[in-house]
């Protein structure tokens, strides 16, 4: 990548560079252009395929990941913003080979039929419970509003994240 | 997505600089209006000045009452500031009103009052826009407009302001806090946001290279039983048809004192200064709210598509201010 520097920041691209990001705790080095998005990035340049391209423009929440344990649109997130910062993916969620809870409870409550949501899904669910926003349905529902799901698997997403909500260790 | 370089400042002054000396230079705060734009062709950024690292994000309590937010402070976490739930729960209610959970982790408010238009036509690069490309000519006029301003209009664009949250700090009176090549200044809210007028590609008074730094919303007790009511086509993650923040103080069943401003239904945050001038002194009954409302949408131009927010705007401001008295908003 190109590079200059003015005052105290370096000015990286339009060429591709060496990007570092960590990501589901490991350091992966990329070569990508400044305007990649971390989605494409986690995507076609790491193989990391769970996170799922819907409308790529912020509205159907099919790409939602976690930057520094916050859940965030990895299509309107730049993969250089994302240097120095934890981003964890659908990936980084089973610990040693089992499930997180969440997943596990997607599975036997039938919360989906096409998948292509679910792990956008998955990511903002187990969020959402950190976040202290799982209280009834209609909470549930309103918080959890940023994920689509054109199958309206809906009502088994809801009890999925009820039975997580409602079990000891759900909240990891 | 065209090529664009990145950077990233660790404060203002070399962010401003790094965007001031690229004609194509803009900040990159939560990416969510600007990185989807980039996509989509709307806007071509040369130079993209990541600000994210600044500290710029406390939400802080002003001597007296007030709120000092800043500029990088996000959605969420303005939403639940304490000082924000307890003085000012109409900013609160705007914030959680808006967006996903996941825009609002993202979005900052600084960027939240500088966000695009949501117009069809305006995102749309082979449609003809006045805000996008001036002279073009505006393609929502005889379009799809249904969901297109009724107040603050011109023949030149009908594009709603999308912002909430700037619906409830407009009827604050909040002051934006601004630093530039030029220096530091403040702007009172209504001043930010400009109509479209014959220049609708100029949304508010910001020059190349000025850096929003907070935003101050001053005291005020009334704010204390406000309210933010949003009505739309689904129950969440939606834009307003109509919105209303709302605050009334009601003395021996008068109106003492009465803040409201209408969002969905106008090309900026829209302070509805004639209703409240009636509002003051009158009896606080179902009827003066009424009479208020239809004297403010009195001054609405209408497309044949949007016609039905004039009702339902007049509406929403007789239900806002009804609840907010009664103490049952929301």
């Amino acid at each position: 990548m190109s590079t200059s520097v003015i005052s105290q920041a370096v000015v990286r691209g339009p060429r591709a560079g060496t990007v570092v990001l960590s990501v589901n705790g490991q350091e992966r080095e990329l070569l990508i252009e400044p305007r990649v998005s971390l989605l494409d990035a986690l995507r076609e340049h790491l193989g990391l395929t769970g996170s799922k391209k819907g409308c790529d423009q912020g509205t159907c929440g099919a790409c939602t990941v976690w930057v520094d344990g916050r859940r965030v649109l990895a299509c309107l997130t730049l993969a250089l913003s994302c240097e120095g910062r934890e981003v964890t993916t659908i990936e980084g969620l089973a610990a040693d080979g089992s499930l997180h809870p969440m997943q596990a409870a997607f599975i036997d409550q039938d919360a989906f039929q096409c998948g292509y949501c679910t792990p956008g899904q998955i990511m903002s669910a187990v969020a959402l419970l950190k976040e202290g926003h799982a209280g009834d349905d209609a909470e549930i529902a309103e918080w959890m509003s940023g994920n689509i799901c054109r199958c309206a698997a809906y009502p088994n997403i809801r009890a999925a994240i009820r039975d997580v909500r409602d079990s000891a260790g759900g909240d990891r | 997505m065209r090529a664009l370089s990145y950077a990233r400042a660790a404060d203002a002054d070399t962010a401003i600089t790094l965007v001031a000396g690229h004609p194509e230079g803009t900040f990159l705060a939560g990416g969510t209006t600007e990185v989807d734009l980039a996509r989509q062709d709307v806007r071509r950024p040369g130079l993209l000045v990541d600000i994210n690292d600044l500290p710029l994000n406390r939400v802080e309590d002003l001597p007296g009452g007030g709120v000092r937010i800043g500029a990088l402070a996000r959605m969420s976490d303005v939403a639940r500031a304490p000082a924000v739930v307890a003085r000012f729960p109409v900013i609160s209610q705007a914030l959680v009103l808006g967006a996903s959970a996941q825009l609002r982790n993202m979005a900052s408010i600084g960027g939240n009052l500088c966000q695009a238009v949501r117009c069809g036509y305006f995102r749309d690069v082979a449609s003809a826009c006045n805000k996008r490309d001036p002279g073009s000519g505006c393609a929502a006029m005889d379009g799809m407009n249904r969901g297109h301003a009724i107040l603050g209009v011109s023949d030149k664009c009908i594009a709603t302001h999308p912002s909430d949250v700037a619906v409830a700090l407009v009827a604050l009176d909040a002051v934006v806090h601004t630093r530039g090549p030029a220096g530091q200044r403040a702007i009172a809210i209504d001043d930010f946001f400009l109509l479209p007028g014959d220049t609708p590609q100029a949304e508010h008074p910001l020059e190349h290279g000025e850096l929003i730094t907070a935003i101050e919303v001053p005291a005020a007790p009334i704010a204390r039983r406000s309210a933010y009511l949003k009505l739309r086509d689904r129950e969440s993650y939606e834009f307003a048809l109509a919105s209303v923040a709302a605050a009334i103080r009601v003395e021996d069943g008068t109106v003492a004192e009465v803040r409201l401003a209408l969002g969905g239904v106008a090309t900026k945050p829209w302070r509805a200064r004639r209703a409240e001038e009636l509002l003051l002194g009158e009896a606080a009954t179902e009827a003066s709210f009424t009479e208020a409302a239809r004297q403010e949408l009195a001054q609405a131009s209408c497309r044949p598509q949007n016609a039905f927010k004039v009702e339902l705007a007049q509406r929403a401001i007789v239900r806002a201010l009804r609840a907010v008295m009664n103490g049952d908003a929301r």
